[in-house]
């Protein structure tokens, strides 16, 4: 690959990258507190690129005859267009159920279980639910109307869960928060539509066939389809 | 169906940039130069090569985009994407330290700065590596460098060693990858200075220069120092790039492909455990800027195992083993590799066994 052809990867990286950080599509691949940075080095690599062309056209000017001064670069920075395609065209989802129950439950215990409103319906997200089920045996959900958000996945005996995928860094790191439904579950169930469920809290719990991570259940009185929300990974454990 | 309403909004788009940058960037510095090198007919230049390529693959999108619709392919690109992106912004800001220390930095100062006895010059240079903030695939230049300019091998090695794994990016890199663990970070520093300081007195000791061939020619002459800078950023970001992404290939296929029940056998047995990682970290040759987040992913491991994956990965892979043969010569390599692998995972146990 010759320099020209290096400007202009440089350049489409950049502006990938750019484009990923300007818009939302940066949140299916990893955590939000990383765009400025990727911004900032979408700028660099545009830079980069348009002083690459700038030295090679001087370059070019001044040096009368080729004298074979240019190595070309290893073929392995061809791999750079991979990404840029992959990012580009593809633009792949966040991740969904596939991983999801390929992967164990990653519940951790919370550190506080921080008072949550008195009246109305509570509007948790799942992750705090689980924990709250889990680790404080539902004291806090007792009796109360609670509203989780995630997607649905099911594993391979039907059993229907809606997941959230927690985060630390990217989607590489990124592991499920799984709670069971029961009760008065929608006919159909289709893998990685978002639900918005209601419900109330039931002690019943059962153990992630994966990992044996406990795993809780949530009484289904009525679940609506919502449109999957801006940033589709649970970033609470980054603070 | 909204999902693919959408991308084939953004499709336009892309094909305006992909189709008009090549031929903008291609054909500008060929006006000028007229009386231009020979270039062979019919030959498949590089610009021609690359606009073909992407015009083929804006051209078959619909055709790829299916193949990559099954859930394992989907996921497999969701966390290849990932791991490049996520590493891609400190892979820049390592290269552009890296070359503004290699080309406003004289060589000389670090030979001035180090001790003229070689054992106090690995310590000190180990720890040297410490304020070069760069990956392994800027250190392995630099430390080149030193030798050319009459630094001890024993020191440079040290150092080439140290660098990728002790600097602050690195470790930052960690406590952010590692936030329930921050015992990790320093796991990590005092284990690599250790294999860094050990791996420069054995050298001492036991190598000799023959086994070593040093690199021939120097870099940026006759460069403005500009020019010197970008082109060391440009070159450093290809470089590293490239391996970034087979780095992020083989994370990927290990991630949505490999069962996790392979991955709980080997984390079952603490022995096994810590060899399996130390060999995919020198399998999947990962940027030493990025490997923390791929340690931070592999929970079913011990912290030991982790640490061993983060001490061997940055030390020695299969891209480091490359470059090293191709800077210093491929009868070093050979002997440094193996040696190197041997005393890395060593240190990550005995560090792990105090610190974790």
């Amino acid at each position: 690959m010759n320099r020209q052809s290096q400007a202009a990867v440089l350049f489409l990286l950049g502006a990938a990258l750019l484009h990923a950080g300007t818009t939302d599509l940066y949140l299916r691949y990893v955590k939000s507190g990383l765009r400025p940075l990727l911004l900032a080095s979408g700028a660099i690599l545009i830079v980069t690129a348009l002083a690459t062309a700038l030295y090679e056209r001087r370059r070019a000017r001044q040096e009368q005859e080729g004298d074979g001064h240019t190595h070309p670069e290893p073929r392995i920075s061809w791999l750079l267009v991979l990404p840029l395609l992959a990012l580009i065209l593809v633009a792949p989802p966040a991740l969904g159920s596939y991983s999801a129950t390929r992967t164990g439950t990653a519940l951790q215990e919370p550190l506080a279980y921080p008072a949550l409103p008195a009246t109305g319906p509570l509007r948790l997200s799942l992750v705090d639910y689980a924990g709250r089920a889990v680790y404080d045996h539902g004291r806090t959900l007792a009796g109360r109307e609670v509203q989780v958000t995630g997607f649905v996945a099911l594993d391979h005996g039907g059993t229907p869960y809606l997941i959230r995928m927690a985060l630390n860094c990217c989607a590489a790191d990124a592991q499920p928060v799984k709670v069971a439904l029961t009760g008065h579950i929608p006919p159909v169930l289709q893998p990685d539509t978002w639900l918005t469920v209601t419900g109330t809290y039931t002690p019943r719990r059962v153990a992630d066939p994966v990992n044996d991570g406990p795993i809780p259940f949530l009484e289904v009185t009525s679940a609506k389809p919502v449109p999957a929300p801006r940033d589709p990974y649970d970033e609470s454990w980054n603070n | 169906m909204g999902r693919e309403g959408e991308k084939q909004a953004e499709v336009p788009e892309t094909v305006a940039i992909t189709k008009e940058a090549p031929h903008a960037e291609g054909a500008s510095p060929k006006t000028p130069r007229p009386a231009a090198p020979p270039e062979q007919p019919g030959r498949l230049t590089s610009p021609l090569a690359l606009t073909l390529l992407l015009l083929l693959l804006v051209l078959l999108q619909s055709p790829i985009r299916r193949a990559l619709s099954a859930p394992v392919m989907q996921s497999w690109t969701t966390v290849f994407v990932a791991v490049v992106i996520q590493a891609l912004p400190f892979l820049v800001l390592g290269v552009l330290l890296s070359a503004a220390i290699a080309v406003y930095v004289p060589p000389s100062f670090f030979a001035r700065a180090l001790p003229s006895r070689p054992a106090l010059a690995v310590p000190v240079a180990g720890l040297a590596g410490a304020v070069l903030p760069g990956c392994e695939c800027a250190s392995v230049p630099v430390a080149g460098a030193l030798v050319r300019r009459g630094v001890t091998p024993a020191a440079a090695l040290a150092f080439l060693l140290s660098a990728p794994a002790v600097n602050p990016i690195v470790l930052t890199a960690t406590a952010v990858a590692f936030p329930r663990d921050p015992e990790m970070v320093v796991a990590r520093f005092v284990a690599s200075l250790l294999v860094a300081c050990a791996m420069g007195w054995l050298w001492q000791r036991v190598g000799r220069t023959d086994w070593m061939r040093p690199p021939a020619h120097a870099h940026h002459e006759g460069q403005s120092k500009g020019a010197a800078f970008w082109d060391a950023v440009r070159h450093d970001v290809m470089h590293a790039g490239g391996f970034l992404v087979v780095g992020a290939m083989a994370a990927a296929t290990l991630k949505a492909v490999a069962p996790e029940s392979w991955l709980r056998t080997a984390a079952d047995n603490p022995v096994v455990a810590v060899l399996a990682l130390a060999v995919l970290a020198v399998v999947l040759s990962i940027c030493s800027e990025a490997d923390a987040f791929v340690a931070a992913s592999l929970t079913q491991f011990s912290l030991t195992a982790r640490l061993a994956f983060l001490v061997v990965g940055p030390m020695i892979d299969l891209k480091l083993f490359a470059m090293q043969a191709g800077t210093f010569g491929r009868g070093f390599a050979l002997r440094f590799a193996p040696m190197t692998f041997v005393l890395a995972v060593a240190s990550a146990v005995l560090t792990g066994a105090v610190l974790l």
